[in-house]
């Protein structure tokens, strides 16, 4: 069934852009596009994976990020080394809610960092040599880290240092596997070049390198790539993946160990679920490994019970009969919050702005409770991620890619959203704005959001958010 | 104080240049600095009679940091009170030699190196301008004045040209000039015709030809100067009267790179591309 929605976006999109200087004008208006999801031909396509224009505010980060914050970072059992001057280290450090479980300092490292530390004099000789010393130094101090690898930051690329020696060098000095990777920020227009550089140093480092335990394989293993654990929704995905009589040999990368990477090669169908991020990884385990990958999405009731069905197809009957008792088993509860909070949130209206993959996969959560998304967009999306988008909305929905911070804003005023849902660095002028917010890349220190788990505190969340009656108390000034 | 740079292809002769005429306005009772920028730091050798081993950068290394350096310790005097320093650098292959000249240029302002009764500072630069660390001798108004050192090879006025690009930018934004052309003779066919003509084109002239020979080679494997080891030899009278037209020069100039098709002619006019 075809939803549409009841609203000029074109027009729309052309008195925002008014403002804009000729040039960026034309650019901009490639990056937003009315939701037209029977339309096949390019003229629906929007422009994406560029650089963002100078003098807009976007919201992108950089490869480092990617790599670092997003794909490496939790790793739980390795130590991730900010190779570089400190800011970038200090200010990533445990600040993405990535779930995992363990005692830190003996086989959990994530509230740990370590920084190089960059001096002029590292600059000017190298730092190759305080790069060993360091590597001596984790090992000596947390001897039961299982490995190491170097996040590179801006100077290293910049004065040229051969960080790939050190790690081989390192690796066998110390017994432990020293992972190299070149994610140097100012690569690429975005993070997404650091996820792809971490897929390929997994690829170069890991698989094939290092050597991991998995004692048996069974014919109902499954592996989750690209699930970060945020407030733990790796875990409640898990566990309905558990539920259904499959066997989950690896997640990667939130809660994950080294081990587990090195698993990579042996489930017999990966579950890919941000496909941003892994999608590299993903298919070069298909094209060498002949080792099937698909996605999926467990983000609302909706999308849990086609996912689940989905999954199952791929494995025996025994597996199909399992999979519709867990959905029996889980419905009514489903339908119980739906029950109680859809009469509150029926066509609330929705505009989201996030990364990699929740743009297209929280829709159809809030279409279960009745909410329709009007807008939505990525920060460093792909054209791949967009023709997954297009018919997950509804027609005539607002599509945006790297949207400046003047965009956002006006178009919150022009489409008068019950809810916005993006990050930090939006959420306070939308609160100033008296439109009820909630993060969507932390959950707002909430979630899991996933799952069976997880509906029931989203639509917790989204019922408070909306509802809370202080928003009618915002007084707005000049507008 | 007039503060000048010394720009030039490698193995030009630079700092065997710039010592023999800072020695020769050290004789005629001008108080000079050179300030050596570059990693292989032998640009005082031949006015300390030793290779300065105490440079900057490698005494930061050692000490931790630059800020635990006196200036007293990197600072040497040599022939006739010429005051010495070395920038210093990284090992070839590693680091980042151009930051190394901005963290030494910046100690020696912060620490007082510039002295009000200084006539002249001599920066002797590595090859090419090739990033903007060694871009840091003519930036945010250090050296004013910049002379380049050539001969009459084909490689040599192409790195020239290229340097004058360096300075044309800066030349713009910060009031950077071209004081001259320095010949050193490699005795090529047509040399001194050459020169002057590319000088010329540049928007420059020619300031000195330095002829070749053998003498400077001599006193350099005696660690010295021609004007300080052989005083009498004519060769010393040369880098004399460099270093008088220097002291005299009024005509400073923003230069006017050559295209390569016009610089392809230039050559092609003295007999290289026959």
């Amino acid at each position: 069934m075809l939803r549409v929605i009841e609203q000029d976006t074109e027009k729309l999109i052309e008195k925002i852009i008014e403002n804009y200087p000729e040039k960026t004008k034309k650019e901009r208006k490639k990056h937003l596009i009315y939701n037209d999801p029977e339309c096949t031909s390019s003229i629906c396509q929007i422009k994406s994976n560029v650089k963002s224009r100078p003098g807009v505010m976007t919201s992108r980060g950089c490869a480092y990020a990617g790599s670092k914050g997003v794909v490496w970072g939790p790793i739980k059992d390795m130590i991730h080394i900010s190779h570089g001057p400190v800011g970038c280290g200090q200010y990533s450090w445990w600040s993405r809610r990535n779930y995992y479980t363990g005692k830190t300092g003996i086989n959990a490292f994530g509230a740990m960092h370590i920084t190089s530390d960059f001096q002029e004099n590292d600059i000017v000789f190298g730092g190759d040599k305080k790069l060993e010393q360091l590597c001596r130094e984790i090992r000596e101090i947390f001897p039961l880290a299982k490995g190491i690898s170097i996040q590179c930051e801006c100077p290293v690329g910049l004065i040229g240092d051969d960080i790939e020696s050190v790690a081989r060098k390192m690796t066998k000095e110390l017994g432990i596997p020293v992972i190299p990777v070149r994610c140097e920020g100012f690569r690429g227009i975005s993070q997404s070049l650091g996820h792809h550089i971490a897929n390929d140093s997994i690829r170069d480092w890991v698989l094939g390198k290092v050597k991991g335990i998995l004692e048996k394989e069974t014919p109902y293993d499954v592996l989750i790539l690209g699930d970060y654990n945020i407030s733990g929704e790796a875990w409640s995905s898990r566990k309905i993946l558990e539920e259904m009589g499959l066997r989950v040999i690896a997640q990667i990368p939130g809660d994950c160990t080294l081990n587990e990477l090195t698993n990579m090669p042996r489930p017999k169908l990966i579950l890919v679920h941000c496909y941003r991020s892994t999608n590299y990884i993903a298919r070069y385990l298909e094209e060498n490994f002949g080792i099937p990958w698909m996605e999926y999405n467990f983000f609302g009731p909706t999308k849990i019970y086609e996912s689940m069905r989905k999954i199952a197809k791929r494995f025996d009957d025994k597996i199909v009969e399992q999979t519709e008792r867990v959905i029996e088993r889980y419905k009514p509860l489903m339908d119980s919050v739906i029950e109680q909070y859809r009469p509150r949130l029926e066509g609330k209206r929705v505009m989201l702005y996030v990364g990699g993959l929740r743009p297209r996969h929280i829709v159809g959560a809030y279409e279960d409770l009745g909410m329709v998304v009007v807008a939505t967009g990525y920060e460093f999306a792909h054209r791949d991620d967009y023709e997954r988008t297009y018919p997950e909305l509804p027609k005539n929905s607002l599509i945006y890619d790297d949207p400046p911070h003047y965009e956002l804003e006006n178009f919150a005023d022009a489409l008068k959203p019950d809810l916005v849902g993006s990050g930090i660095k939006e959420k306070y002028v939308y609160h100033k704005m008296g439109i009820p917010f909630r993060q969507m890349h932390s959950w707002d220190y909430s979630g899991p959001y996933h799952g069976f788990d997880g509906f029931p505190v989203f639509a917790r969340d989204m019922d408070m958010a909306v509802n809370n009656p202080s928003w009618k108390l915002i007084r707005r000034k000049g507008r | 104080m007039r503060q000048i740079a010394i720009y030039g292809k490698g193995g030009i002769g630079k700092s065997t240049t710039t010592q023999n005429t800072v020695a020769a306005l050290a004789e005629a009772g001008y108080k000079c600095m050179i300030v050596g920028c570059d990693p292989k730091a032998d640009a005082t050798r031949l006015i300390l009679h030793k290779k300065s081993q105490a440079t900057v950068m490698d005494l930061a290394r050692e000490r931790g940091s630059v800020e635990d350096l006196e200036l007293d310790e990197v600072l040497l005097e040599g022939f006739k009170g010429v005051k010495c320093v070395e920038s210093g650098g990284p090992e070839p292959g590693v680091g980042c030699a151009g930051r190394g000249v901005i963290t030494a240029i910046n100690f020696l302002e912060e620490n007082g190196a510039y002295t009000p009764e200084l006539d002249f500072v001599f920066y002797d630069v590595l090859g090419d301008v090739v990033c903007g660390g060694f871009a840091m001798p003519i930036r945010e108004g250090k050296a004013r004045e910049i002379y380049i050192v050539t001969s009459g090879e084909m490689m040599a006025i192409y790195a020239a040209n290229n340097i004058s690009r360096g300075i044309l930018k800066y030349a713009q934004s910060g009031g950077v000039r071209l004081g001259g052309i320095i010949c050193n003779s490699r005795k090529v066919d047509k040399e001194y015709d050459l020169v002057s003509e590319f000088a010329v084109k540049l928007g420059t002239r020619l300031l000195h030809f330095i002829p070749r020979d053998n003498m400077v080679q001599k006193a350099e494997l005696n660690r010295m100067t021609v004007v300080e080891y052989a005083p009498a030899h004519p060769q010393a009278d040369e880098y004399r009267d460099l270093a008088k037209k220097i002291a005299e020069n009024k005509n400073l100039y923003i230069p006017t790179p050559l295209t390569m098709d016009q610089l392809e002619g230039l050559l092609a006019k003295y007999g290289f591309l026959e």
